[in-house]
């Protein structure tokens, strides 16, 4: 089976600085897909890369097709979807109307059981849907930018820091939601500062360092190398050395 | 004074103010979702004015063949972008939004101004001849340029301002024309009189901005456009492209141009470089709304109308100078009132 998205041999630079070197990644179907490391590390970099916003030297395929010469709008079309870290909402506008933007490629038939969808999977949106977007909180804007990708029935939703300021109790929320995303068929690519939410979730990680993916396996797996708990996960195992 | 006067006065300034309210929303509109600042502006102002006085008296206006020119040049630049993957579908949307209409209106062009047509036929060819000039122009000069900063934006206005005064002297000569009244007769109210003509100004102006409101509150493009305007990763993110809230900004400014002109017209004598100081006087009510408020602009604009009416009644030849006076005292108490330079994020 090909992979939806497949990332191979991706360099992203600043000028003559390299913020993300020879890096490749797979997400299936169906699968929550992590990223983990330090603030720095070129997670966002990689990722607004991939959504065409930063030029990407490499190979970047999403369903089958190469991405090379498609805009942002082009790739939202295709079903690839972003929620940057700054949610980039449109503030002076409703929630319901960021929505409905949200749909600007979707057939209007089908935007309404969208929104729908969207207000089942964040109940707190549809009380506030005439509340101006600026005005949320930023739990509730997490949920409107999410909701908002949503919106546009992407395959593949790729997620940046969702936790990032939130209090606990809605971080676990927004995670919840992230589980049921991929129940509903919708793959995740997640860049988490919060490994240990993170690699909760995830089928697969990678973990990034100076721009190098340094390590990858299975969730699990990563959640239990050593040296990923020490860096990334807060803790050392006992009695163990750090790298 | 004589209240008579004040009030005549009054009446003069709103009939402008209208106009003025009419190119300060456009300017509001094109700067916030390209950040263009549109110094042609006051051409489309007389593009449409001169179109419309030209096909009215039975002349050829040369803005049908500009428009034909220029749409076979964004033409070409569609085909150079696309070079690599060229989709039979795309040349085809291209060569009849951007030859095959304009050559359709330069037919039409050529065939009614030979018999004196109507006064609507007039009017609605002057408006579409101006919308496409607009349209095209985003295309070749502010398209390619989009994702550059507001100073070079600037210049290559100014360059199309300059572009345009200049085939507006080719194609309409020195001399200066006037249209007919789009609706004649008159009546008074005490001691004002209005004319037909300034009656269609205000019922126009009223049901331009009714129907922006309207676009921009209800219906999907014009949300899209705020979106843009608000947030213009975000609106990409979504799956809104950037060039055609460009295109939707550039058609309104430019009908809206050609609108105020063909109202203008009738009133006072047009000559082929008058646009820029009407341009400019709504230029300043847009300044004075800060470039991003609506309501406040159409308020400065009836002000600066206002201002105007009575500059020139009692210092006729200082009009112009007090008018743009107005600017003064409104950017001392912007520059006063901002906390901090913001710096230019893009």
């Amino acid at each position: 089976m090909t992979a939806l998205l497949s990332v191979t041999d991706a360099h992203v630079a600043y000028g003559k600085v390299e913020a993300v070197r020879s890096v490749s990644l797979e997400v299936g179907t169906n699968e929550i897909v992590t990223i983990v490391g330090a603030n720095g590390a070129g997670k966002t970099t990689l990722l607004s890369a991939i959504m065409g916003i930063l030029p990407l030297k490499g190979r970047v395929a999403f369903a089958g097709q190469d991405l090379a010469r498609l805009d942002i709008e082009d790739r939202v079309a295709m079903g690839l979807g972003l929620v940057p870290e700054h949610r980039e909402l449109f503030v002076t506008m409703n929630v319901e109307d960021n929505l409905e933007l949200g749909a600007f490629r979707i057939e209007r038939s089908k935007a309404k059981a969208s929104m729908e969808r969207v207000y089942a999977l964040f109940p707190r949106l549809k009380e506030r849907r005439k509340q101006l977007a600026g005005t949320l909180s930023g739990g509730e804007q997490q949920m409107l930018a999410m909701g908002r990708a949503l919106m546009g029935e992407p395959k593949l939703l790729m997620l940046d820091e969702p936790s990032l300021g939130l209090a606990p109790i809605i971080v676990a929320d927004i995670f919840r939601i992230v589980t049921e995303l991929r129940a509903s068929g919708v793959s995740v690519l997640l860049v988490e500062q919060n490994a240990q939410a993170a690699l909760k979730i995830a089928d697969h990680a990678y973990v990034m360092e100076l721009g190098e993916f340094v390590l990858s396996g299975k969730a699990s797996d990563i959640a239990a190398n050593e040296r990923v708990a020490a860096s990334y996960l807060g803790f050392q195992h006992e009695g163990e050395s750090v790298i | 004074m004589n209240t008579t006067i004040m009030l005549f006065l009054v009446q003069d300034g709103i009939t402008n103010g209208a106009i003025y309210a009419l190119l300060g929303l456009a300017l509001v509109l094109v700067f916030a979702v390209t950040r263009v600042i549109l110094i042609p502006q006051g051409e489309f102002v007389t593009y449409g004015a001169l179109t419309y006085a030209s096909l009215a008296a039975g002349q050829m206006p040369g803005t049908a063949k500009l428009a034909l020119a220029l749409g076979i040049g964004a033409f070409a630049f569609d085909l150079f972008v696309a070079r690599k993957a060229l989709h039979a579908r795309l040349v085809v949307r291209s060569l009849i939004t951007n030859i095959v209409l304009p050559a359709i209106v330069l037919a039409l062009t050529v065939y009614f101004a030979s018999q004196k047509p109507p006064v609507a036929v007039c009017i609605a060819l002057s408006l579409v001849i101006v919308a496409m000039i607009g349209l095209y122009l985003y295309r070749i000069a502010f398209q390619p340029l989009a994702h550059t900063s507001v100073l070079v934006l600037l210049i290559a206005s100014v360059g199309v301002h300059l572009a345009l005064q200049g085939l507006g002297l080719l194609f309409f000569g020195a001399e200066g024309q006037r249209g007919p009244a789009v609706l004649s007769g008159a009546f008074t109210a005490g001691a004002l009189r209005f004319t037909g003509q300034s009656i269609t100004v205000y019922a126009i102006t009223i049901a331009f901005i009714v129907g922006l409101w309207l676009f921009f509150g209800l219906t999907l493009y014009g949300k899209a456009l705020r979106a843009t305007a608000v947030n213009r990763l975000g609106a990409r993110l979504a799956g809104i492209r950037t060039t055609l809230s460009g295109q939707i900004a550039f058609l309104l400014a430019s009908v809206i141009g050609a609108l105020s002109g063909i109202m203008i017209v009738p009133i006072t004598t047009l000559y082929y470089d008058s646009g820029f100081l009407i341009g400019l006087k709504g230029f300043v009510a847009a300044i004075i709304g800060g470039l991003v408020s609506y309501p406040l602009t159409a308020v400065a604009a009836l002000v600066v109308g206002i201002v105007e009416a009575f500059s020139s009644f009692y210092a006729s030849n200082y009009k112009e100078v007090i008018v743009f006076m107005l600017l003064i005292p409104v950017l001392l108490l912007r520059s006063l009132a901002a906390p901090a330079v913001e710096e230019e994020k893009d």
